[in-house]
């Protein structure tokens, strides 16, 4: 059966407390921790941060804990604007990037703080996508054809441009794909919203010629259609981007070549 | 198990894990029968309803006249076969999801194929036996 409670050596204790004395501006952070070195199970360490001194992001305020008073905390970042993806988490119960998550939009109380739901954890912040990068490597995420290269670019019309909007701007962050239960439940074969977005900009790309290819790779109960409209992936997209709608043209184009 | 016992035990690459056994080529026919069969029981249901609130105080021989007139007994067939035709694809959906052990899949996928048919041909035979007794 799908899993549905912790294994035991998984189960999260409470942890350690970092007080912040005579800040002006407290508030509280509770994050996970995990080490795979000192054999213990998960916890969740408090610390108090003082805001008058720290950036107005999450992701300022982690890095406020990495550099003054926890060096151990281990998290990814690194373009701190919403472009890199690297800094993906879990942040007040929502999947979402520390770097463009403000302090002050969370809610009220503590600010907790997970990784991405449901993945393997290499240390605290830090989930392994090992698997979520093979699985875009699968879907052949480059431009395929058969016509010989022409000698300059290969043209594509405004209109034609503009099929890839709300598509091209996916970073790959796994924020969608880690929030879907399907995925959570069947990840080591389906695709996810993130990976079936990716999959969808090429299908509608008009430069592609490998679209019936690409369409008979999609083919399938698991890869596909183990989405069944849950929706989370577009509810957290931190790019605003539409997963459920784009796998949803795939689905349509399936019935299209099949006939009904 | 930790992650990293996983990794010992399995020394395939990551791209040969993620692609597994291919694409099955299939799916798409599932997917269609079941949003069809919705549609179906869209219809179907609003009549079957209708049908049964009209019933409501009726006696046994009333029953059994509305039963066995021609339109009603195709009508109620045919939700019958729908909704039986229905549930074993949601419920293979179901199945497929949340139960991991191999054998039990097997075993559940088969028996509620087995179920539904046998459910499907003893409502249409019950139908049919009003219908075309005199």
């Amino acid at each position: 059966m799908a899993e549905f409670s912790l294994p035991k050596n998984s189960r999260v204790q409470p942890g350690r407390h970092f007080p912040a004395k005579g800040a002006k501006k407290p508030r509280t952070f509770r994050i996970y921790r995990w080490s795979p070195d000192d054999g213990q199970n998960p916890r969740v360490d408090t610390y108090e941060v003082d805001l008058a001194s720290c950036g107005p992001m999450v992701l300022d305020a982690l890095l406020k804990i990495k550099n003054e008073i926890d060096p151990t905390l281990t998290l990814r970042r690194s373009c701190r604007e919403g472009i890199c993806g690297s800094c993906a988490m879990n942040i007040d119960g929502t999947n979402t990037l520390a770097c463009t998550c403000a302090i002050d939009a969370c809610d009220s109380g503590d600010v907790k703080i997970y990784p991405l739901p449901h993945m393997p954890v290499v240390k605290d912040l830090v989930p392994d996508l090992t698997h979520f990068y093979a699985q875009f490597a699968s879907i052949k995420p480059w431009l395929r054809t058969q016509s010989p290269a022409p000698a300059r670019e290969r043209l594509q019309s405004p209109e034609e441009r503009k099929k890839l909007d709300g598509l091209y701007e996916c970073i790959l962050c796994a924020c969608c794909s880690t929030s879907c239960p399907s995925y959570w439940w069947n990840g080591d074969k389906y695709l996810g919203p993130a990976i079936l977005l990716q999959a969808y900009r090429w299908i509608v790309d008009s430069r592609d010629e490998d679209t019936g290819a690409r369409l008979d790779d999609l083919e399938d109960p698991f890869k596909l259609y183990r989405c069944h409209t849950i929706m989370n992936c577009s509810r957290t997209c931190p790019k605003g981007l539409n997963p459920a709608k784009a796998i949803a043209e795939i689905k349509k184009l399936m019935v299209e070549r099949r006939g009904m | 198990m930790s992650a990293r016992d996983v990794v010992v035990k399995d020394r395939r690459n990551a791209l040969k894990i993620a692609r597994g056994l291919g694409s099955s080529q299939s799916g798409v026919g599932h997917w269609w029968t079941q949003r069809v069969t919705a549609a179906a029981l869209v219809l179907l249901g609003l009549w079957f309803v209708a049908t049964v609130l009209c019933l409501l105080h009726a006696d046994y021989a009333t029953a059994r006249a509305t039963v066995a007139r021609p339109w009603n007994a195709l009508l109620l067939i045919a939700f019958v076969l729908a909704m039986f035709w229905h549930a074993v694809l949601g419920l293979q959906v179901v199945i497929e999801d949340y139960v991991h052990t191999r054998w039990k899949e097997v075993v559940l996928l088969v028996a509620i194929k087995f179920l539904a048919v046998l459910g499907a041909l003893a409502s249409v035979l019950a139908v049919l036996r009003i219908a075309l007794t005199p």
